[in-house]
């Protein structure tokens, strides 16, 4: 009330009036906001419906219905994990054991590496990082059948070492990151460390490692999400179903289940791919400044 | 002790330096022990592999039968020349790298100007906007795979509320399919949004002061200070997205349904990963796999060496300071 009075006071016509054009700015804003924000909501909200329907319930209804509202059909989740015919508890074991032994690999070798290029001085670190950096540009796809040739030459072909041990040696981007992060730390910490007798693993354990806890937790989110989420590496390496990750048993059971089924399956086909996104969605929102900072701070991704 | 080292530093310069290079050493066995994983692993499983494949793309070079046997150039001369995929999937590819990565850049930095507006509630938009970027490749694309159904899917339905009579038939339809990949993808954007947002916080903020004392209208802030501090970051995202593009393949196996088949891509979305998937998988054929890998590596150097050498030009390392990230020069 007191503010449109304003307005009249002021002898100017509403519209320019500063406190209106920022409302309405702002309304603008609000509005582009939340159309976007429900273009991206609405399919995970489709998903989540459909997923919730139940046997022999039409899934795809005339008209949409985006929001689950009759049915709420939560065992689904619980069929889809024992189904008879692929049971997807399995796969969800089998991913669980090749992200914890990625993050493992991960957080321990590229601490190692990050350290001596951050914090030692030693012959050739300028042309060896610079090497790092370029390694970083090449992109994973041109790697895919020269690796494939090695692994298949060492026998690996039907295992999970290909998915897990070279997270043990090193990776350019993570090494990066890791190793801006640590240089960031004062000299004298090091100095001090070796004045009270700290050998260089002891400055790496105790002194630097601790501090780098944010960068690493940015190197163990990231690893999670992309071996989560990783479709490439067990299409290619895998062979046995009882050996498939979440990913790639997904688009198995998606495609037995259309096959075998005589009835429609796309509530299960849905409730399975949510089963297999809820639990990096959980992780991302607890953890989402830790992905969303190390994205940014880097300006790249994977 | 500290009294008589610093003693013996004044007095003798010949005593002193054979104990710093003895540390110097040191320090640089201990350097070398700790990067030991990455050398190994460089060697391992980047040299060595390259090097196979180069071997194998002169050879022909099977997934299951007879050993390798060197044919010379014969890979590279059938793909160019005899391969009645190979041009059509770098025509597809490219089709779809214009379809994507204009739109992508334009609408990526627009949704990062508009995650940049200090209004309240904008971390949880934020949030939101990043959400495709973290959900799995399958389950995206299965989801999709239902959204474009032709008949009953969201996206039709929408579309004939809207009163579009014909709706397009998406992934059965030769036209619409690539699109519809596109559309998917552009469903993502909000990942890349995050990176030109971290471009547009690095923007001081008192040269938009200095702009609106001028009297310079929000729009001429744009053109004049947002863009071109925001270019280094356009051009970088064009050049990974270039690359990045040249890579698609998990939407384009699970939305191909093609012929039918447990992952055996349509002919409509035969990008030139999935042609080398399907050459390397499907066909067995690792030594022409290999070839049309070194092909891509290859287009994709030229396109990471004008990357790297134009780079000191607009990325610099910072040198020191709480903010040791890759900025992006102004």
């Amino acid at each position: 009330m007191s503010q449109l009075s304003n307005l009249e006071i002021g002898g100017v016509p509403f519209w320019q009036n500063r406190n209106v054009r920022r409302a309405l700015y702002n309304a603008i804003v609000y509005a582009l906001l939340i159309g976007i924000g429900l273009i991206i909501l609405l399919p995970l909200s489709w998903m989540l419906t459909a997923a919730l329907r139940g046997e022999g319930e039409t899934v795809f209804t005339v008209p949409t219905s985006w929001f689950p509202t009759e049915s709420f059909h939560f065992e689904n989740f619980l069929r889809v994990l024992t189904y008879e015919s692929y049971p997807l508890w399995r796969p969800t074991l089998n991913t669980l054991f090749l992200v914890t032994l990625n993050v493992i690999g991960t957080v321990l070798s590229n601490s190692l590496i990050a350290f001596a290029f951050a914090r030692l001085r030693f012959p050739g670190r300028d042309l060896l990082f610079r090497i790092i950096v370029f390694t970083m540009l090449l992109p994973g796809a041109a790697l895919l059948i020269p690796s494939f040739l090695l692994f298949n030459q060492l026998g690996w072909y039907g295992t999970y070492y290909p998915l897990w041990v070279p997270a043990f040696f090193g990776n350019a981007w993570s090494i990066f990151i890791t190793r801006q992060y640590m240089r960031s730390f004062p000299r004298d910490l090091d100095d001090a460390a070796r004045i009270d007798g700290c050998g260089y693993f002891g400055i790496y354990r105790y002194i630097i490692l601790p501090m780098s806890k944010p960068v690493l937790t940015v190197l163990a989110v990231f690893t999670i999400v992309g071996v989560w989420n990783d479709f490439t590496g067990p299409l290619i390496y895998l062979s046995n179903s009882d050996q498939f990750t979440l990913a790639i048993a997904l688009d198995y059971f998606r495609r037995s289940a259309f096959s075998t089924m005589s009835v429609n399956t796309t509530n299960l086909v849905m409730a399975a791919s949510l089963l297999s996104v809820l639990p990096i969605l959980i992780l991302y929102f607890f953890l989402q400044e830790y992905l969303i900072g190390g994205i940014s701070s880097v300006g790249l991704k994977g | 002790m500290a009294d008589i080292q610093q003693m013996s530093v004044r007095t003798s310069n010949i005593r002193q330096e054979p104990k710093k290079m003895r540390l110097a050493r040191r320090e640089a066995i201990a350097a070398y022990l700790f990067i030991s994983p990455w050398i190994i692993g460089f060697v391992l499983f980047l040299l060595i592999p390259i090097g196979i494949s180069l071997y194998a793309s002169f050879t022909r070079w099977t997934l299951i039968g007879p050993p390798p046997r060197w044919v010379g150039f014969e890979n590279f001369e059938q793909i160019f020349t005899r391969d009645r995929y190979f041009w059509p999937s770098i025509r597809i590819t490219l089709e779809y790298i214009l379809l994507t990565l204009p739109p992508g850049l334009v609408l990526g930095l627009s949704l990062a100007l508009l995650l940049n507006q200090k209004v309240a509630g904008i971390r949880i938009f934020r949030t939101i906007f990043y959400i495709p970027a973290v959900v799995s490749g399958v389950a995206v694309a299965i989801l999709w795979l239902n959204l474009f159904n032709s008949e009953v899917g969201a996206i039709n339905q929408v579309l004939r509320t809207l009163g579009v009579v014909d709706p397009p038939n998406w992934l059965q339809s030769t036209q619409w399919v690539r699109p519809a990949v596109a559309i998917m993808s552009l469903w993502g954007i909000g990942g890349t949004a995050v990176i030109y947002l971290a471009g547009l916080q690095n923007i001081p903020v008192h040269l938009y002061e200095a702009a609106e004392i001028d009297g310079a209208s929000g729009w001429q802030a744009f053109w004049k200070i947002t863009l071109p501090l925001i270019s280094p970051t356009l051009f970088f995202m064009l050049i990974t997205g270039l690359i990045g593009s040249f890579q698609v393949f998990t939407p384009a196996l699970i939305l191909g349904q093609g012929t039918g088949g447990f992952f055996s891509p349509s002919t409509e979305l035969r990008f030139y990963l999935v042609h080398l998937y399907t050459v390397a998988f499907r066909e067995g054929k690792l030594g022409m796999a290999s070839a049309l890998a070194w092909i891509f590596i290859i287009m994709s150097g030229i396109v990471t060496f004008i990357v790297y050498y134009t780079s000191e030009k607009w990325v610099y390392y910072e040198e020191s300071g709480e903010n040791n990230v890759t900025a992006i020069k102004s």
